[in-house]
Formats: C-alpha cells, structure tokens, sequence
C-alpha cells in the first residue's frame, strides 16, 4: 500500500473536493490537510526506499510482466516527496489567493487530481500506463490554466492545449511502436528485451517519438512554445505548482525511458539529446533577457534551466547524471518560490510589468531578501544550491573535455544572471513610478510562511550539499545499473 | 493488412497536419482529432493483424483458446479512444470560450496573452 498511498490520497481528496464544492472553507483547510497526507506519505516512501532500496507491487495481483507494476526507485521516492512539499507550500498561499469564484469553479479539486497524475507518473512501472498519468496530469492542468475565466488564460489555455495534444500523440504512437517490437509494456521488462536491438529502425523511430513527446512536456528546443505563452496567464498558485511539477515530469520520463529502456550511446539518440539541451539553455535565457513581464522573465528561465537538466542526462557519465539529479530537486523548490514571490509583489504593487512596479525594497526589505535567496541560487551563486547544481554539470562536462558545452552552461548562467538583477532592479530598489504610497497593505501570513519555508531549503540545500550530493550519488547508480529495479519488478514474479 | 492501415495511418497524419497548418483554430483541433485517430491505428497495426477469433476465455479455463487475436492492442486503443474523446470535448469547449472571449478563431489573432510590444 506504500507505493499507492501517494496518488490514492490526492484522488480521494479530489472527489471530495467536487462533492464538497460549495463550501469554500472546507476546501480551502482540506487542501492544506490533503496535501500534508501527501507529504506525510511521500516521507514514508522515501524512507523505506532508502533503507530498502527499490520498491514494486503489482497491482490486481497481476504478475509482471503482463499486469501493471507500481515501482519507486530513489529517484521516483524523492520525486513524489519533493511533489509533497511544494503541494503544502502551495495549498498553504492558495489559502490567500485563490478567490470564491475561483474555488467555485474547481481549482482545488484539480490541484489535486494534478498531484495524483504527478505522483503516479513518478511511480509506474509501466509505459501506458504513464501515458494514462500523464493525460491525468495534463487534463487537471487544462482545467487549472482556465478555471480563473479571464480572457488571458483562454488564450494561453488555447495554445497550452494545442502544443501538448500534439505532444501526447506521439507519445501514444511511440508506445504503440515499442510495443509492436517488443511485446511488452512493463519498462523492467523493455529494459531487458531490448539488449542488442537499440539500433533497429523501429525501436529508434520509437525513441524518437518519445523524446519529442517528453522533450514537449519538459519546454525543450524547439518545442517549448506553450509555455511561456501559458504561464503567466493563471493565478500565481497555480503558475508556481505547474511551474514546480510539469515540466520536471517531462524530464523525469526522459531520464527513465533514457536510462532503462533506451540505450543512450546510439549516437542519433545521445546526439539529439545533447545539442537539443544546450539550444534550450540558450533560447531559453535569451528569450528571457527580452521579456518584461515578471512571470514571463520566470517562465523563460524554466526552459533555460530545464537544459541544464536534460544535458546532464545527455552527457550520460555518473557524475553528470547525478548533477542532473541534484539539479532537478533544487529546481522545483527555487522556481516555484520564485513564482510564489512574483505573486507576492504582485499582491503589493499591484502589477506584474516591470516598467509599472518598483519600490519594494524600501516597503518591505523581507521580501527583498526572500527574494535574493532563489533569484541567486537560480543564477549559481555560491553557497546556494544553485551554485552545486551548476558546478556538478559544469565540472562534468569539462571531465569529458567538451569545452564548449561547459562554456555555454557558465554563461547561461552569467545571463540568468542579468535577468535576476533586471527583476531586482525594476521591481525591488527602482522607487515605484506611482510614488512610494502606490505600495499597500502588508504580505498575508499565508503568502510569507511558503515563501520563508522554500528559502530555508534553498539554503539548507546549499550548506548541507554533501549530504544531497551523496543521495543523488545512490539515485544516479540506482538508474545506471539498474538491476535492483528490474529484480523489484519482475523478482517479485516468485 | 498491416501495410493497409499503415498507408492510412500515415495519410491521416498528413490530413490532419493540413487542416493543423491553416491557422484556424476549429480547423486545428479537427486535425488534432485526425492525429489522434491516426496514433490508434498505429497501435493496432504494430499489434500485429490477423483473422483471428476474439480472445474470450472459456468458464472456468486459466487461458483463452489457440488462435485468438492478440487483446492488449485493442485495449490500449480502447483507453486512447476514451481520453482523446474527454480531451476533444475540452479543447471544442475552449475554442468556444477563446472564441467568445476573443472574437476570432484565426489563431494568429490571438495575441491577449503575449501581446505584440511596439518597439519605436
């Protein structure tokens, strides 16, 4: 039951939460409430993977490889509690910003039906049936991205729906490819019944359509254009969680099936991989340089810095993979507090265009320094965990001598740079263009304590890196050789 | 027979890619649906085809007869079908509401979100 508690809790509390639909309090603490069960059992998880290594049970009794496994690796227990943590940190600021009209119309109960797709993606073990959490996930997050009812979220909705629709067929027909070749849908099984096939047309073709589909879910060149045409659009709770969560599952399918299934030393393969990450680190920061708009700057940053991830992965050495882990942890809880951040100068000013902003370093230094912690850890700023992320792909590129690559990454980072000293500049120390009376009110205790609460683990992250760089270690051995996972899986046959 | 539906899968593809290509957004999600159409039938050719009775399992018998076609094809089909049906319903609601809220269905003309900037 450990492995199914994580999505059993948010999709209970998503029915709920349609049952319960007129009563807007309830809701709100059954948010909180639900999303501390989440973490309570994401914590669970995690310890027993720790102490036991990877975990599978078979659903319906179902032996693999013909019925579904659900399975955790490290990997998948850190990512279903790292889920945990940014679902209380967003249900906790969604107590102050999400309004009647909009609780009345769903958002609770999606946000929860999106944590049940994210935590299941994370924890099956069997390719369909990821594409079953994925539509789950990405059907919640349709309905997140408009439940506000304003003109701009239809727009970004229309393009959001467009691009991942597409993104989803070619996931479909890749499954349905891999299939055909191997007879199999169980990703342990695939693992083994692909051993010397990798270079088949079929199998290629079948890894190419699934590169493009997760490539699609995670925003990499050239097929991130849904994203920052979305994201700015829904209340900043949800911007923050899809922010946080999408996005990194796009890149969590893309290390599994990359490690487990498919053999990332065929050269079309490792090559698309490689140069389509460092594009997308590229396009990502410059696109971001441009922008004036603080969620829009943010946005662009995610697919920057979701090619730091994916090159981590395409550089396919130990070390890099496990900066690519370590990556992907101190990505979530400084982008969604960054986003959290945006709403709270939001909430104060009263806009999110830089040019109509300002003075808020002088109304309220706190939040100035809440907001230098994840602005500077983004950018790689020493002792931050920004600063190990980078130097732990940076150094693993240069390792394998590909000075160009480790060139480019330094100075992404030196742009990220520039775009957190625009935001700090126009939003923070410039005086607001209204007069310093155009700031009102203080921040809500709702909005402070997530903001705070991410902070410290940026922090902790940062001054307690050996102690992570040491979990990622065990994740990234667990995913290279994966026998430990496959024995879970298909041992579990006796 | 497999290289039948192949053919038809790949002209569906192309289909559906015209209608996506033309900038209307009913059109679009058309030949979202024609793409749609075309990934089950690539399930179901890469499932292998073949005159074969249906897999039923006699009362009480652990497996189904010799000879029968091959199920999980036409399961994952039948689970593709159900959640392209939901997401075909959600995006003709949307374009509905885009278009109300918006006053066109030329996707080009759909810039609230990210507005053009007048540079000077």
């Amino acid at each position: 039951m450990i492995l199914v508690w994580p999505f059993l809790i948010p999709l209970i509390s998503a029915a709920l939460m349609v049952l319960l639909r007129s009563r807007e309090n309830v809701q709100r603490w059954g948010s909180v409430a639900a999303a501390v069960a989440l973490l309570i059992a994401s914590l669970a998880l995690l310890v027993r993977v720790l102490s036991e290594g990877p975990v599978a049970v078979q659903v319906g009794g179902w032996p693999a490889p013909f019925g579904i496994t659900l399975v955790a690796d490290l990997l998948s227990a850190a990512m279903v509690f790292i889920t945990g943590i940014v679902a209380v940190a967003v249900a906790i600021y969604g107590l102050e910003e999400i309004d009647r009209r909009e609780s009345w119309h769903g958002h609770h109960a999606l946000v929860q039906a999106l944590l049940a797709g994210v935590c299941g993606a994370f924890l099956t073990g069997d390719i369909f049936n990821l594409y079953v959490w994925f539509e789950i996930m990405l059907i919640a997050s349709f309905g997140l991205l408009v439940v506000n009812g304003t003109r701009k979220s239809a727009d970004g909705a229309v393009k959001y729906v467009g691009l991942n629709l597409i993104a989803t067929f070619a996931f479909l027909s890749g499954v349905g490819l891999l299939y055909g070749v191997t007879g199999t849908l169980n990703m342990a099984d695939l693992s083994q019944r692909l051993e010397g096939r990798q270079e088949e047309v079929a199998v290629l073709v079948s890894a190419m359509l699934l590169m493009f589909a997760f490539g699609a879910k995670a925003a990499m060149f050239p097929v991130f254009n849904w994203l920052p045409a979305s994201y700015h659009t829904p209340s900043v709770t949800t911007s923050a969680l899809f922010s946080a969560l999408l996005t990194k599952v796009g890149v969590y399918a893309l290390i599994r099936t990359f490690t487990l299934i498919y053999d990332l030393d065929v050269p079309l393969v490792r090559g698309t991989l490689l140069w389509g990450s460092v594009a997308t680190m590229v396009v990502g920061v410059l696109g971001a340089a441009a922008q004036n708009h603080f969620r829009r700057i943010l946005g662009f940053h995610i697919i920057s810095q979701i090619g730091y991830m994916v090159l981590g992965l395409a550089l396919a050495t130990p070390a890099a993979l496990l900066g690519a882990i370590f990556y992907l942890f101190h990505h979530i809880i400084v982008k969604a507090n960054l986003f959290l951040i945006a709403g709270a100068a939001r909430k104060l000013t009263g806009s999110e265009d830089l040019p109509k902003i300002g003075g808020l370093y002088a109304a309220t230094p706190l939040l100035a320094v809440l907001f230098l912690i994840p602005a500077l850890s983004l950018a790689g700023i020493p002792p931050l965990s920004g600063f190990w992320a980078k130097f732990l792909i940076v150094s693993a590129s240069l390792d394998m001598q590909s000075w160009f690559i480790a060139f480019v990454a330094l100075a992404v980072g030196l742009l990220t740079l520039y775009s957190m000293s625009k935001i700090w500049l126009e939003v923070f120390w410039k005086p607001h263009p209204d007069g310093d009376q155009a700031i009102e009110g203080t921040l809500p205790v709702a909005m402070l304590v997530p903001i705070v609460g991410l902070g410290i683990m940026t922090v902790t992250i940062g001054l307690a890196a050996g102690l992570f760089v040491d979990a990622a270690m065990v994740a990234a051995e667990q995913i290279l050789s994966p026998h430990a996972y496959i024995d879970a899986v298909l041992g579990a046959r006796q | 027979m497999e290289t039948i539906v192949a053919v038809l899968a790949g002209l569906l593809v192309a289909g559906g890619a015209y209608l996506m290509l033309s900038g209307n957004l009913v059109r679009y999600i058309l030949g979202l649906t024609i793409l749609s159409n075309a990934a089950n039938l690539v399930i179901f050719a890469a499932g292998r085809m073949a005159k074969a009775a249906p897999a039923l399992t006699a009362y009480g018998a652990d497996a189904p007869a010799a000879g029968v076609a091959n199920p999980v094809p036409q399961a994952l089909i039948l689970t593709a079908i159900v959640i392209g049906f939901g997401l075909f319903c959600f995006a003709l609601t949307l374009a509905y509401r885009a278009f109300y809220a918006m006053g066109t269905a030329r996707m080009d003309a759909m810039r609230i979100a990210e507005p053009r900037e007048d540079r000077g």
